[in-house]
């Protein structure tokens, strides 16, 4: 595979597309297919045969706006539609070249025209089993040009220009963890895509790897070249089923094109990807403990370093980045690292995509320049809290982040910005919350997550977010006095402090940031008996105890 | 060496030839643990005690660090399935939405504890940390196929309509 016969693939699907005046996206993500898009996009197909019509009907992976799926794009015309029935399929065929079907018609141009996409370029716009249609739109030029033109070295170069962060949560400056494993000895070694999206309230890795899996494996091949990495491989959730299956018909397609296997482009590299299944266990996002389960062991981590850069999968130096960094890394070889360096803010470069969930019209994917202010996501794309009800606080980070109130909206997001208010940029899950949300309870729910996935190994993490769990439970229950609540205080501080990853070293986090920023729910919850938001059901417990 | 002779099946049930090939695709290496209990209970429905046991002695893996592997991931099933599962998202979004009161109306349904099954064996309560369709929480999986926007009634008519099966 050369440049040129990558050009000819692209050729020929452009002139494949040509032949039809129309195009018909259909958005068979997770999110629509359980909305039935497959019965819509059989319909659209049974329609556009039965009026003549010059269309082609694809399907595609997600357009962002769960919200309102079943989602249809129609092109050249850019006319999206919501909410599609397969009864609406006749009228929708019938307006093609005519006036759009007003009432299936989404108009939700600030969600979309705020937003900036490089991960999701191609998401909702190409056959995600198809790499032909990825290779139209731009794929593998990446990696065949880091192969023919670039050595390993510029390849690194490129990728600490751009200035990229890993976006797994931990923002580690990927150039230098790629660096890092480059200078590693050895002739083993291994690229792992960290796909355990553990992070309840997160998906975008679920997204990316249904849209828009071949991007995922040119990061990652491009990755093993950089670092001299012979073998791959991407861990996915077992509950991602159709993620996993897109993966393995990517895989097989991207073998059958020669860009992946022995001898890729006719150069000396080789490199060869394996899926790896998780089994349930929030703490193996962890690097060391995705490793262990890899290995077919439990997902314990181990203490660092030594680091997986030096020794990771059965002891050889290992590259472990995740899904969204790896999908970033294509684009930045195509347009230069300085490209990617030019959006963002000062110290976190480019987009990030998040999850927009709970309470909020728009909930689904969006994705932003770095630097953009929470306010901007919450209330013009996220297009504000529904139901006439006030904003109470938007959570980020998942288990490990935090609670960010009304006040702090006009912060810009970046991974420091987020860090010194209490929370963390995390993997992207945005969770908005108004005020029927007891913040109380948001923090035990948080507590008694990272409990039960504590993964045991260490005292401080297992013990601690146990007895975290007590305390808040009889604060939720209206039996705790002050002393619990200095005692709580005590054990986030120990947990954090103690504990050996970043599981427990960040448990305490919902706790923390709640406290700092709605002490008086807990004081309510404590001195009066009451709980401001009606969630917790404090009645039978407080007359128990009198 | 002398090439490696794995203990033969434990029946002569098909699946146990699906089980035979993960691992032989894998080389029975002791790596392949977690693949090929994924594989057992996929084809099973949950892991038994002979199960682990075939696949630890196939992989020359401890059975003590089998079953460890088995109880620490929360996927694997040590009991075998009802005829239908309901599983409800206890994920951040779905909580947000409200999915403890669906838990709590199809547990008082059903007279069961969340992670049992109804003593006839009919439907099994189960509960997911986060399927990835927070877009549409709350979000209830009815044998593996996902409902987003539940509402209690909805909940409680599917747990009606497979009781009179």
């Amino acid at each position: 595979m050369n440049i040129e016969e990558l050009e000819q693939i692209a050729e020929s699907v452009r002139a494949e597309n040509a032949r039809f005046d129309h195009e018909i996206n259909i958005c068979m993500g997770t999110g629509c297919l359980s909305q039935h898009s497959n019965l819509v996009k059989d319909a659209l197909t049974e329609q556009v045969a039965a009026q003549g019509k010059s269309a082609m009907v694809r399907r595609t992976g997600c357009m962002g706006l769960c919200a309102a799926g079943p989602l249809v794009l129609v092109d050249p015309e850019e006319t999206l539609y919501q909410h599609v029935h397969p009864h609406n399929a006749a009228a929708v065929i019938a307006s093609l070249g005519n006036e759009p079907v007003k009432e299936l018609q989404c108009n939700l141009r600030d969600h979309f025209d705020q937003q900036v996409h490089i991960v999701l370029e191609n998401s909702g716009h190409i056959d995600p089993e198809r790499i032909d249609d990825y290779i139209a739109h731009d794929g593998y030029r990446a990696l065949v040009k880091a192969l023919t033109e670039m050595t390993p070295n510029d390849v690194i170069q490129q990728i600490v220009e751009s200035g990229l962060r890993g976006r797994g949560g931990g923002g580690y400056p990927t150039g230098l963890k790629w660096g890092t494993v480059a200078k590693a000895g050895g002739d083993l070694k291994y690229v792992i895509c960290n796909g355990d999206e553990g992070d309840p309230g997160a998906f975008m890795d679920r997204s990316v790897l249904e849209s828009d899996p071949q991007r995922v494996l040119e990061g990652m091949a491009i990755a093993a070249y950089a670092v001299g990495a012979s073998k791959g491989f991407v861990y996915v959730r077992a509950e991602y089923p159709l993620a996993v299956a897109r993966l393995s018909a990517c895989l097989r397609d991207a073998r059958r094109r020669g860009l992946l296997g022995n001898n890729i482009c006719n150069t000396p590299f080789n490199f060869e990807v394996e899926i790896r299944l998780g089994a349930g266990a929030f703490v193996c996002g962890e690097e060391t403990a995705l490793i262990a389960s890899i290995e077919g062991r439990r997902g314990t981590p181990k203490p660092r370093p030594p680091y997986p850069a030096v020794s990771g999968l059965w002891g050889k130096p290992t590259l472990i980045n995740n899904v969204e960094t790896f999908a970033n890394i294509a684009p930045i070889l195509r347009n230069g690292g300085k490209w990617f360096a030019g959006i963002g803010s000062e110290r976190s470069k480019g987009t990030k995509v998040f999850a927009l969930t709970g309470k909020i019209k728009n909930t689904g994917l969006v994705e932003v320049p770095m630097g953009i202010k929470l306010r901007e996501i919450i209330e013009v794309i996220g297009g504000g809290v529904p139901d006439g009800h006030t904003f109470k606080a938007v959570q980020t980070g998942g288990p490990s982040g935090g609670c960010i109130p009304a006040e702090m909206l006009d912060i810009g997001v970046s991974y420091d910005a987020l860090l010194t208010i209490g929370s963390i940029m995390g993997s992207g899950g945005m969770i908005v919350m108004d005020d029927t949300s007891c913040m109380v309870n948001v923090a035990r729910f948080f507590i008694e997550f990272c409990m039960t996935e504590s993964c045991g190994k260490c005292i401080p993490c297992r013990a601690g977010t146990a007895q975290m769990y007590t305390l808040l439970t009889r604060i939720c229950e209206g039996t705790a006095t002050m002393d619990d609540l200095s005692l709580l205080e005590d054990l986030c501080s120990t947990v954090k402090e103690a504990s050996l990853c970043g599981l427990g070293q960040t448990a305490p986090n919902p706790v923390l940031s709640t406290l700092k920023y709605f002490r008086n729910e807990y004081m309510e919850h404590i001195e009066h008996k009451r709980c401001p938001a009606g969630v917790c059901n404090m009645k039978a417990h407080v007359e128990a105890l009198a | 060496m002398p090439a490696y002779a794995p203990p033969p099946l434990p029946s002569d049930d098909k699946r146990w030839k699906i089980v035979n090939g993960t691992m032989r695709k894998n080389g029975f290496a002791r790596y392949a643990l977690i693949e090929t209990l994924h594989t057992v209970q996929s084809s099973f429905g949950y892991l038994d005690d002979d199960a682990i046991r075939f696949v630890a002695r196939s992989l020359r893996v401890p059975l003590s660090q089998a079953y460890g592997v088995v109880t620490f991931y929360h996927y694997f099933s040590l009991k075998p399935p009802g005829k239908h599962t309901m599983t409800i998202c206890t994920g951040t979004a779905c909580y947000i939405k409200g999915t403890d009161k669906l838990l709590a109306s199809a547990e008082k349904r059903l007279g069961i504890a969340q992670g049992e099954t109804t003593r006839d064996g009919a439907i099994s309560l189960m509960t997911a940390r986060c399927v990835g369709a927070c877009g549409r929480a709350p979000v209830v999986l009815t044998d593996g196929e996902l409902q987003g926007q539940m509402t209690d009634e909805q909940v409680i008519e599917q747990l009606e309509r497979w009781a009179v099966e």
